[in-house]
């Protein structure tokens, strides 16, 4: 079936906007919660970016694909349900394969599911696009998430215990600063990372 | 003893980082704050309540443990229905004056997050689920308010460019965490 006159889908445009133009944590500040609560180390916050690409891949397609049958007033339920099946899959994987991440990451793996980067994404994105766009927008976002979490996650763990990845970076002199383990540091942090991506974009225009 | 413990040794927002996106939106003024925070400890009264009651009665006797998430946001979705017609009729100023807020609130996660928490820390009378889950929206209306006024003030000031809005306060959110932990111990 010929696309006739359409306008040409910028799939590549999709992709990419996730990872800095619309990236959920920097720039669209939404989402705040998972880089904030799991970010005491990076191996914790990779499999939680790991999980929300998957079920923001996964939900995207399955939204899109049912796009035109929703009702305007019962959206929001529908997203809900359709993103706590594939965190309810997402949590009995990690739970399986990986139980020593599932323990530290606990309840947050199920907060997934009103993870506001999922159902704005639903919303503005997989609800109005055809799958393949919604897919590559999934990918985009998901990857822009999962590194704003490692940044946040690496810097966290170097400065809190000098390893990264459980590899020993900073030097045996190095006192390690307790603060960046405790909810201040995250707090902080992630003010002081927000004024950064602030400072360059508003240099760059 | 437990709603003292939840609503400021380990308030939700400060020590667990939930609803840190209305948190980050709404906390302009306080009486949007305060608003705010109202409607959502309704609401975390009631989905506590019921996702417990749910959970204790019908998932688990028949194994259905599995759809836990799933019946919990519906239990949620449904709370948050309920509440707005309630607003709707009997304060109807009040219900303008939330806007797009009411709806939003049901992917809040303070709500899902002290319902998974109940479960989590296996609570198991009635009562004491019903002081966890209300003393968790009272612990997020105080963590709110605080807020509000604190960038109320915050206006009058200088502050760089680049910090304004989220950044400044999220760094003073993260000096109110320091100041909460102050409380650390207060309780046995």
């Amino acid at each position: 079936m010929a696309d006739g006159n359409a306008a040409k889908i910028d799939y590549f445009g999709a992709l990419t906007a996730g990872l800095w133009r619309e990236n959920p944590t920097f720039r669209l500040l939404i989402g705040m919660c998972p880089p904030l609560a799991v970010t005491t180390a990076v191996k914790p916050a990779l499999t939680m970016g790991l999980s929300v690409i998957f079920v923001l891949v996964c939900s995207n397609v399955v939204i899109s694909l049912m796009r035109n049958l929703l009702k305007p007033h019962l959206r929001i339920i529908m997203f809900c349900l359709s993103i706590a099946t594939f965190v309810t899959i997402c949590d009995l994987y990690l739970r399986a394969f990986a139980p020593a991440m599932s323990e530290i990451l606990g309840a947050y793996v199920p907060l997934i599911i009103v993870n506001c980067i999922i159902i704005f994404r639903a919303e503005a994105c997989a609800s109005k696009n055809n799958v393949w766009v919604s897919f590559l927008d999934g990918i985009g976002s998901g990857t822009g998430f999962t590194i704003a979490l490692c940044i946040l996650a690496g810097i966290r763990e170097i400065l809190a215990s000098g390893k990264f990845c459980d590899y020993q970076v900073m030097p045996h002199g190095f006192v390690p600063w307790a603060a960046m383990q405790m909810p201040v540091g995250a707090f902080v942090l992630m003010g002081l990372l927000l004024g950064l991506a602030s400072l360059i974009t508003a240099k760059k225009d | 003893m437990s709603f003292l413990s939840v609503v400021i040794v380990n308030n939700f927002v400060f020590t667990k980082f939930l609803g840190t996106c209305p948190y980050l939106g709404v906390s302009g003024r306080i009486d949007t704050a305060f608003g705010m925070g109202l409607a959502v400890t309704f609401v975390t009264a009631l989905s506590g309540i019921l996702t417990w009651l749910v959970d204790a009665y019908i998932l688990v006797p028949l194994g259905l443990t599995i759809t836990r998430y799933i019946c919990y946001i519906i239990i949620i979705a449904g709370a948050v229905q309920l509440v707005e017609m309630y607003v709707k009729k009997f304060f109807p100023p009040l219900y303008k004056s939330f806007g797009i807020f009411l709806p939003l609130i049901s992917t809040n996660c303070v709500i899902l997050g002290i319902c998974l928490f109940i479960n989590i820390w296996g609570t198991n009378n009635l009562l004491e689920v019903a002081v966890l889950s209300t003393g968790a929206g009272i612990g997020f209306t105080v963590a709110i308010c605080i807020m509000a006024a604190i960038r109320e003030n915050m206006a009058m000031i200088d502050i760089p460019e680049s910090l304004k809005g989220a950044p400044i306060t999220l760094i003073t959110a993260g000096l109110l965490t320091l100041a909460f932990m102050g409380f650390t111990g207060m309780i046995r």
